[in-house]
């Protein structure tokens, strides 16, 4: 195989020099790791920038998508507050691209084949099953330079398998943690469910601040430095198979993140995706669900670019995105149902809900359907809306201070979608976390 | 003794604030007392309970409120609570996703000093204890608050929080409208459970039934915003007699006095 020469990158925090020094600390890697993170590479130097013209970037900022200053941090271990107090299966922890704690699935887990480890233990020791899954299904919704970018130098990131039959309850997690002024990180997460497995993955993203407040509680930090994180993951469910896939990002007030999603579902296999974005200065989600197999039943929550395609008879999808808008945050929502020549009998269903916090947040809806089979159901709606003002009085009438209503109020927009989590202490966990976005 | 009184007072909409609705209120509520208060439909009575509870749909253009002794009109409407105020809404929130327990814990959160914490344990057993009382079942702790409840089930959660919360004043505005002959004695027999020199209440109702109930210490009669006539428990059988078109004929009658003298 002849090794493409690498082409340059218009980016200074980016170069070939740096890339080429990634590759070769990486040696270690399968070649066809190392060839795809080399195309990518190449292809992310190809690709211009989102640009006005462009559909898929209708109402971004793009200035905002400047990465001029951002680098890729040298590696480096240090303590940081561990975000989950719950039950876990295992569970893996970064700080940027570092493993910095891990706890590995019980011998019990291990015996019945579940794998669980970073991206880079599993390229060694589960290369080929890596690869089978690896983009398998890449989501083409705008942000394939960013994917590239993710590609060429992802570090950070995990792998969990688990085999036909097997169920977990307890979740998996993996926390992702970045610290320092101008870095930037590239996680890739691949989930891989077998006939009727079922387990849940929680992915915590967080900004931990600069390293003089090393140490201070995640749950009352607002960390102010510029970020930069391209994140994808590639969720698979086979036949029958029951995954939640939870991501719950409190990023700083600068942070520019992009997050990349595909999800497939084989026939019959429920797959709920559930997506808290909590923070963020610019937070763009793209997700593309494919039902492949009749029967699939997709649940996707809170994506801000939602696609689903129903390729198969009788598939069902339900996506009620729902976002709550804070300060100056801004949200777009650009859903697309297609459903294919083949696919008759989908039924398929969009909402976009916005709950407004400010009167300087912004909501754009373009709801979208492309329908190529004759014997379908397909809605969409949006609606934006303020916190109801009765409601409100309510509460403070009976001596509940403004805060503490507020936060009453949006944890209940957002119970409609995280009561559909079985396990309590996740639950408690993500209504924790969306209360201390209200603490003072 | 603590005291509640509503001082020469005008309240209109805030889009308003030129077109008064109450018009020149005055009256005294001490702890121990229950007052009542009779009107027809239209005539500013819910207008004037939520005004003393600060919502913000309303101004009061002049006039005041004072609780204890302190003007309460500076008071943001969660200060006016837990400084002991209570307003039985006439059509209570219904509010999708917060829960009962949620709901009532952290009001009752809110009345704690700051750091210290709620005894979970015995803030059941106290909850559980109310809601036999008032014969809601145990169920309704996990259902959102007021979300798909009769009525009557309205009503008698705001007696439970009422209860829950044990405030010095309660502004309970027509507590028995919706309620069946039985839903209407277990709120009655709630509220005269409370009763005790430790609380006032102002009982606010568009017919007497709810009075052979609740039996008050005062009546008073409001029309046109403000009150004019008072008296004690006969005037409400009076007014039941003789309908709200003879305050109308008196009113008319000593306007007209006034206007020939
Ligand atoms: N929020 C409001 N918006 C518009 N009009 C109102 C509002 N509140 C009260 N009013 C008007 O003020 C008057 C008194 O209403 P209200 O206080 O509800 O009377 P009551 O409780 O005695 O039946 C009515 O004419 C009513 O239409
Ligand atoms: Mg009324």
């Amino acid at each position: 195989m002849s090794a493409p020469a690498l082409s340059s990158s218009p980016v200074e925090g980016f170069t070939s020099t740096r890339f080429a020094q990634h590759l070769s600390h990486r040696a270690y890697l399968p070649a066809w790791w190392l060839e795809a993170k080399k195309a990518a590479w190449n292809q992310f130097n190809a690709l211009p920038l989102p640009s006005r013209t462009d559909e898929n970037w209708r109402f971004s900022d793009l200035k905002g998508l400047d990465l001029s200053g951002f680098t890729v941090p040298e590696d480096h271990s240090r303590q940081i507050p561990n975000v989950s107090s719950f039950p876990e299966a295992a569970e893996i922890v970064f700080s940027n691209r570092q493993v910095v704690a891990r706890s590995h699935v019980s011998a019990d887990l291990a015996a019945k084949g579940v794998i669980f480890a970073p991206l880079d233990e599993a390229l060694r020791q589960h290369g080929d099953l890596v690869r089978t899954y690896f983009q398998k299904h890449p989501a083409n919704l705008g942000s394939e330079k960013f994917v590239a970018l993710n590609t060429a130098l992802t570090v950070a990131g995990g792998f969990l398998y688990v085999p036909a039959d097997v169920e977990v309850a307890l979740p998996f997690v993996i926390q992702h943690t970045l610290t320092g002024h101008n870095v930037s990180v590239f996680p890739h997460t691949i989930v891989v469910l077998g006939p009727r497995a079922k387990a849940t993955l929680v992915e915590f993203f967080v900004s931990g601040g600069s390293s003089s407040d090393a140490g201070r509680s995640l749950a009352n930090a607002a960390p102010t430095e510029r970020q930069f994180v391209s994140g994808v993951n590639d969720l698979h469910a086979a036949e029958g198979a029951q995954l939640t896939y939870v991501g719950a990002q409190r990023w700083s007030r600068e942070t520019l993140a992009i997050q990349v999603n595909s999800i497939a579902a084989e026939r019959d296999a429920r797959v709920l995706s559930l997506n808290l974005h909590l923070g963020g200065r610019q937070a763009r989600h793209e997700s593309h669900s494919r039902l492949l197999g009749p029967g699939a039943d997709g649940d996707s929550e809170f994506d801000q670019r939602p696609l689903q395609t129903h390729v198969s008879p009788r598939t069902t999808s339900n996506l009620p995105y729902k976002n709550a808008l804070l300060d100056t945050a801004k949200t777009i929502f650009s859903g697309l149902i297609i459903v294919e020549p083949d696919a008759q009998k989908t039924d398929a269903y969009q909402k976009n809900r916005n709950l407004m916090l400010s009167d300087t947040a912004e909501a754009h809806s373009l709801p979208g359907l492309e329908i190529q089979a004759n014997d379908v159901k397909c809605s969409h709606g949006s609606t934006s809306a303020r916190i109801d003002g009765e409601q409100e009085f309510y509460l403070k009438a009976r001596g509940i201070n403004p805060t503490e209503a507020r936060r009453l109020l949006v944890s209940a927009f957002f119970e409609e979608v995280l009561n559909k989590l079985e396990n309590e202490d996740l639950h408690a966990a993500l209504t924790g976390l969306i209360a201390a976005q209200f603490k003072k | 003794m603590p005291s509640l009184e509503i001082r020469d007072l005008f309240v209109a909409l805030a889009a308003t604030p030129d077109k008064p609705i109450v018009k020149g209120l005055n009256l005294t509520i001490r702890t121990g007392e229950v007052h009542a208060i009779m009107g027809p439909n239209g005539t500013g009575k819910s207008t004037l309970s939520k005004a003393i509870a600060g919502h913000p749909d309303y101004v009061i253009t002049s006039g005041d409120v004072i609780l204890d002794g302190k003007s309460i009109l500076e008071m943001e409407p969660d200060e006016r609570a837990r400084a002991g105020l209570f307003l039985a809404f006439q059509y209570p929130s219904e509010i999708p996703g917060v829960s009962i327990a949620n709901f009532v814990r952290a009001a009752v959160q809110a009345r704690l000093a700051e750091g210290e914490e709620l005894d979970a344990t015995a803030y059941y057993k106290r909850l559980y204890a109310k809601m036999d009382l008032l014969k809601i079942d145990r169920k309704f702790t996990s259902r959102s608050v007021n979300e798909g409840f009769s009525g009557g089930e309205k009503k008698r959660c705001e007696i439970l929080q009422m209860a829950m919360l044990e405030p010095t004043f309660s502004l309970m505005d027509e507590t028995d409208s919706g309620l069946d002959i039985d839903a209407l004695r277990i709120v009655a027999e709630g509220v005269n459970l409370m009763r005790g020199d430790k609380l006032g209440v102002l009982l606010i109702t568009h017919y007497q039934r709810l009075l052979d109930y609740i039996v008050p210490d005062f009546v008073h009669v409001m029309y046109d915003g403000r009150i004019v006539k008072s008296g004690d428990k006969s005037l409400a059988l009076e007014l039941e007699a003789k309908g709200y078109d003879w305050v109308k004929q008196e009113l008319a009658a000593s306007s007209a006095a006034v206007a020939n003298a």
